[in-house]
């Protein structure tokens, strides 16, 4: 790897690490200051291996660096506590054996405290992911701003409320009591899934940035079932839907970055290995008595990964979505629903259900009622699409609308 | 929106009335169905099926086994879901697939919102 090319890898891999270790050790109230310890760790390696080329093991140099920086700090700190602010006693007493352990195994533990820590019901989602982006994953402030389409001043202000509501709430880092492993576990769980979902149906046309979140929420999900306290069934289920979903990430995108339909994906994109991943985690997924929502999605993202129509695949999507929507109704899984309830029972039934649904400000609704129609009354499936043509907001959505209008009308002029 | 309780009541004791293992799933299927339409409307509450075990406490320390007055008439589940009014509650109720067999019956009561 090239010099120039070195630092940021390293960047990605280990900054993330070494805030971890550090923020454990200073506490959350100090997590800015583990950050900036971090981060001046990093330009006194630019700085250094630019003169002097790089060192042979950059990784432990860069350990080596951040440990004397933060004993520094620890010992500033603890002459300040012990010597000026005693009779102030506010503060514990600080130990003047200021140890620093990047060992892989705390570098670990760090993490999925810290995991934790940030993923606290006290703060917003949004805040969560933007945290988890940037002190789990290593993200830079621009890349956040990137991904979500926003400035980097949103970002930091965000980031910014997002670390004093969770000092202020006194959050430790460390693993929840085993009482609350299952209900804290259930708030990370959230957050990982919208990091990816983030990644994955963003509307950022940035392709390399929307593949490292979904990556990145899969490796945090990777971390919780290694980890015997946080391996439970539900992160398995994630990890696995994770999996079926990442697999079609390069049939998802033409050369232009715009969006392949799943109808129109070339299969031989498919990633099997990521696919045969996420019938591994599905397994591991299988014991327990309680099936979360994660379960039921990957069960339909397994069947996503089957391409043939057969009438197996469809009766168990529908099934698997009814229960779905028994634990969460979304617009997204009922239309689906329908859709997979014209496959399984007939079109006609469909229709039906789906005129019940009345998603009259969704263009997907509109799609259906299109797709449902055609063949039986062409009139009605263009009238249809024609709504779903004007309510929809993407550019891809238009197009593929318009095809299928076309289409129809070709179909007509024959007949 | 209100909630409603939708009781279906049948014969879930007399051997002879219950259906084989594969009609069973057939039931299932329809059951599922039903549901997940109503999943999709956005107004499941909840719901859960009933074992056939049961104990029934009266009066002066009286206590039976099989919950039953009236075995035709067991309640087998509940669900709850949430309608504008009576009617749409209704509606939704005269889909449920138990209502294809004869003897059995949903009843339908609007759950009571303290005042």
């Amino acid at each position: 790897m090239k010099e120039e090319a070195v630092i940021p890898h390293l960047f990605r891999m280990e900054y993330r690490k070494i805030v971890a270790v550090l923020s454990k050790r200073f506490g959350f109230e100090q997590i800015e200051i583990a950050e900036d310890i971090t981060s001046d760790t990093f330009l006194t390696a630019t700085q250094t291996w630019g003169m002097n080329g790089l060192p042979e093991n950059p990784v432990a140099w860069l350990y080596n660096v951040a440990k004397n920086k933060a004993k520094n700090h620890l010992q500033r700190n603890a002459v300040f506590e012990n010597k000026i602010a005693p009779e102030l006693k506010y503060r514990e007493f600080i130990s003047l054996d200021p140890d620093i352990d990047l060992s892989p195994k705390n570098i670990n533990d760090s993490q999925l405290q810290m995991m934790f820590a940030i993923c606290h019901p006290s703060i917003s989602s949004e805040a969560q992911i933007g945290l988890s982006l940037r002190i789990l994953c290593g993200f830079g402030i621009e890349e956040i701003a990137d991904a979500f389409l926003t400035n980097k001043e949103t970002i930091n202000k965000r980031l910014f409320r997002a670390k004093e509501k969770l000092r202020a709430e006194k959050i430790d880092i460390e693993l929840p009591a085993t009482t609350q492993m299952d209900s804290r576990l259930e708030a990370v769980l959230a957050t990982i899934y919208l990091l990816f979902n983030e990644g994955y149906y963003s509307v950022s046309q940035n392709k390399t940035i929307r593949k490292e979140l979904c990556f990145e929420a899969m490796r945090l999900c990777k971390m919780l079932v290694e980890n015997e306290t946080t391996n439970n069934p539900s992160a398995n289920a994630l990890l696995s839907l994770m999996c079926f979903h990442a697999s079609r990430f390069e049939a998802r995108f033409n050369k232009n970055g715009e969006t392949v339909l799943y109808d129109e994906q070339d299969t031989g994109l498919w990633n099997p290995e990521m696919i045969s991943q996420g019938g591994y985690y599905l397994n591991r997924s299988a014991n327990g008595d309680k099936i979360s929502k994660y379960h039921l999605e990957a069960g339909i993202a397994y069947w996503s990964t089957q391409k043939p129509d057969t009438k197996e695949k469809w009766e168990n999507v529908l099934q698997l979505y009814n229960r779905l929507l028994q634990i969460q109704y979304s617009p997204i899984a009922a239309l689906n629903r329908t859709y997979a309830l014209s496959k399984a029972n007939s079109k006609e039934e469909a229709i039906l259900e789906a005129e019940k649904l009345n998603l009259i400000e969704n263009p997907f609704y509109f799609g259906l009622l299109g797709e449902l129609w055609l063949d039986i009354d062409n009139k009605k499936s263009i009238e249809n699409f024609k709504k779903a043509l004007v309510l929809t907001k993407t550019e891809t959505g238009r197009l593929t609308i318009q095809a299928k209008l076309a289409k129809i009308s070709e179909g007509n002029f024959i007949s | 929106m209100e909630e409603f309780v939708l009781l279906f009541r049948l014969d879930i004791l007399t051997k002879e009335k219950q259906p084989s293992p594969e009609l069973l799933q057939v039931y299932m299927k329809q059951y599922q169905d039903w549901i997940g339409g109503i999943a999709a409307q956005n107004k499941f509450v909840g719901g859960k099926g009933l074992s056939t075990e049961g104990r029934v406490l009266k009066y002066n320390n009286v206590i039976t086994d099989g919950p039953f007055a009236e075995i035709k008439e067991s309640i087998a589940g509940y669900t709850i879901i949430r309608a504008l009014d009576f009617d749409d509650a209704v509606k939704m109720a005269s889909g449920c697939p138990i209502l294809n067999g004869e003897g059995n019956s949903v009843e339908v009561r609007r759950v009571q919102n303290p005042k």
